[in-house]
């Protein structure tokens, strides 16, 4: 193994992990009932984030869907920012106006973060569209669920985008073998006809992948080939990655089934007991599932491991404790942002 | 010197210029005048610019979201929806992501996408095709709404549409297009928010919309036969929405009647009817009138089809009753 994957295994490592103490920050406050409304977690999806988000240039667009919070983390937003975002707060990164299903950051490149989950499909065309028009070669990434593609509109723009070859990599995050859909034996999704997702796009010619979507090199290298594919032309490209979202789909208030993340599961401090959740800490927990890996390939790693994780929370705690005392907007400006003023 | 031209017409051009002055506009669907006499003059936009002229499949809801997603991505897409009635099919793509794109975002994302469609009841289109969106479009807010009536005013209001920061949705109705009226002899946009007043007058002020423009410009030149002075405006824009011209207006009249070719209820003439109701109570001499649709769809058959819509007779109609109003 060289040094360029070793070091690209730690910036992985560290965003999945942020990611992941993030998420359970966002639960904690949820379960606290500091902020109203119902809410998604990513967690258990994090290698497909992460290393999706890895494999895409700086102008690259991406659309993303009411499940966000990790794509944006993901693609470099501001942890606090986010958080008071989902929190309502002024210094939100929508100014509370999106909230948790509406994270996003053009800046970043983000389109609309949109809740209707076909819309994402559709906008990520257009987005490729855009793409293709200012031919500097840069793509669009859409991430959406199973569930879009339950929707029209998802059939009608992966139709346009494979006629008019657009730069667009949809990428279908399949988290429907939840905690609740492996319980049942129900993949991949419990309200689908089709038992491939890949014959969706497949039918329309669109060349479509499966990926495992815990193991975040592979999510990566897949994500990249597509990426490449996009800019040499060759339009479109779907890829179904393969999660096992913990904390459930069904609960719109999530709960964490396996309470906070040890890492010493994954560095051999804490023993794994054979309870309801063993085999989702042995095999698909992407965040200790990567810092094994880490481990297998240097043992003597577990020491930094352990500290990014206490570091990693610490700023959590001092993010979480800051977007608390963050003030809500002012009332007066519930009605700016409306339409744009001037010429864009 | 001005010179006429019809609507069709000082569309093309408006769109000619916008694809000249940026290459980031394109249009998509390549119809937008309909299945009409001047459909031959959209081949100059292919002609000129063949790779920024699309066909797209039938997917009103998927063309819609195309247009969206790529103008937060930073294109510039005219996008034509085609007939009114099919624009409920892309209703979510338009009220619920381009309209909601700019607040939810906080103000950081602009979504300059132009929407276009031929609206209106057209002549034995039935009740699938003759439909007139606007007026729902108006209880959606971060959408522009533009609804010109005339060669005069749709070229410049074009322009702006595309240059806008804002999604914007253009409301032509089907049988204006072939209509020719003076064009200004600079090619100039023309600001939103500014209503036009097609006729001045002091006896009753008409505020009509689209094709109602022309009935009312006809309704005035039989009133004033009668000696009855109408005033016509053509707000040209619902949103933004010139409310000032209309209540000065009407300060000078007294006398206010809308015309609106949607049902009644909810109709944009009830909007605006609420609105002069609430800040120009005082300045009325008799109720105001709406002229509109009843709330039925629009039958096949011709004649029960003209019964239902709104004419300059309706219009002079409703005009002469606010007139003799307590003279009775």
């Amino acid at each position: 193994m060289n040094d360029e994957i070793r070091q690209r295994r730690w910036t992985f490592l560290k965003q999945m992990m942020l990611i992941r103490r993030f998420e359970e920050a966002v639960a904690t406050a949820g379960a606290e009932k500091a902020f109203p409304g119902h809410y998604h977690l990513y967690i258990g999806q994090e290698a497909t984030g992460v290393g999706a988000m890895a494999a895409l240039g700086p102008s690259d667009k991406i659309a993303t869907t009411h499940r966000n919070h990790g794509h944006v983390l993901a693609r470099g937003a501001d942890p606090e920012a986010c958080l008071a975002e989902i929190m309502g707060r002024a210094n939100g990164i929508n100014r509370g106006r999106g909230g948790t299903i509406h994270l996003c950051d053009p800046e970043l490149g983000f389109l609309q973060t949109s809740g209707v989950v076909g819309s994402v499909v559709g906008l990520a065309a257009g987005g490729g569209y855009a793409c293709k028009l200012k031919g500097d070669g840069s793509l669009t990434a859409a991430f959406f669920g199973d569930g879009a593609l339950e929707e029209g509109i998802a059939f009608e723009c992966l139709n346009i985008a494979a006629l008019w070859g657009l730069p667009v990599i949809f990428i279908c995050e399949n988290n429907s073998a939840d905690a609740l859909g492996m319980a049942k034996g129900g993949y991949p999704t419990l309200v689908h006809a089709a038992n491939d997702l890949r014959s969706i796009p497949g039918s329309l010619g669109i060349e479509a992948i499966r990926v495992d979507g815990t193991e975040v090199e592979e999510v990566h290298r897949v994500v990249a080939h597509a990426a490449a594919h996009c800019r040499a032309g060759k339009g479109p490209l779907f890829i179904e990655t393969v999660t096992r979202r913990w904390a459930g789909s069904a609960p719109l208030w999530p709960e964490l089934a396996t309470g906070i993340t040890d890492i010493g599961m994954a560095t051999g401090r804490t023993k794994i007991d054979d309870g309801p959740h063993s085999y989702w800490y042995r095999h698909n927990d992407p965040v200790l599932k990567l810092a094994r890996q880490i481990l297998q390939d240097d043992h003597s790693a577990r020491m930094q491991i352990e500290l990014l994780d206490e570091q990693t929370q610490a700023h959590m705690r001092a993010v979480v404790e800051r977007v608390h005392q963050s003030p809500y907007p002012e009332l007066a400006t519930a009605t700016d942002f409306v339409f744009a003023q001037g010429a864009a | 010197m001005p010179h006429q031209k019809t609507y069709a017409a000082a569309f093309v051009d408006a769109l000619l210029d916008s694809m000249s002055d940026d290459r980031m506009v394109t249009l998509i669907g390549s119809a937008p005048l309909g299945l009409g006499p001047e459909r031959h003059l959209t081949e100059e936009l292919r002609h000129q610019y063949p790779d920024r002229v699309l066909d797209p499949p039938t997917a009103e809801g998927g063309v819609a979201s195309v247009g969206a997603g790529a103008a937060m991505a930073g294109a510039r897409p005219f996008v034509d929806l085609l007939t009114g009635s099919f624009v409920y099919l892309a209703w979510t793509q338009i009220v619920n992501e381009a309209a909601n794109g700019h607040y939810m975002s906080g103000g950081k994302l602009q979504v300059p996408v132009t929407y276009h469609c031929l609206e209106g009841v057209r002549g034995a289109g039935a009740p699938q095709h003759s439909q007139s969106p606007h007026a729902m479009l108006w209880n959606a807010p971060g959408v522009e709404i533009v609804i010109p009536s005339m060669a005069s005013d749709v070229y410049g209001l074009i322009r702006t549409a595309i240059a806008s920061p804002n999604p914007t949705m253009i409301f032509s109705h089907a049988k204006i297009l072939g209509i020719e009226s003076d064009v200004p002899p600079s090619r100039t946009p023309i600001p939103f928010g500014k209503a036009d007043i097609k006729r001045h007058g002091r006896d009753v002020t008409i505020v009509a919309l689209s094709i109602c423009v022309h009935h009312a410009l006809a309704a005035a030149v039989e009133l004033a036969e009668e000696g009855i002075e109408a005033e016509v405006i053509d707000p040209r824009t619902l949103v933004p929405f010139d409310e000032e011209t209309i209540l000065a207006s009407v300060k000078r009249t007294g006398r206010l009647v809308i015309a609106d070719e949607v049902p009644q209820r909810a109709s944009a003439a009830s909007e605006i009817a609420a609105t002069i109701a609430e800040r120009g109570f005082d300045y009325l001499k008799a109720p105001i009138s709406r002229v509109t649709r009843p709330d039925t769809p629009i039958p096949f058959s011709p004649a029960l089809e003209q019964s239902l819509i709104p004419s300059a007779r309706k219009i002079a109609e409703a005009s002469r009753a606010l007139c003799m109003y307590r003279n009775q």
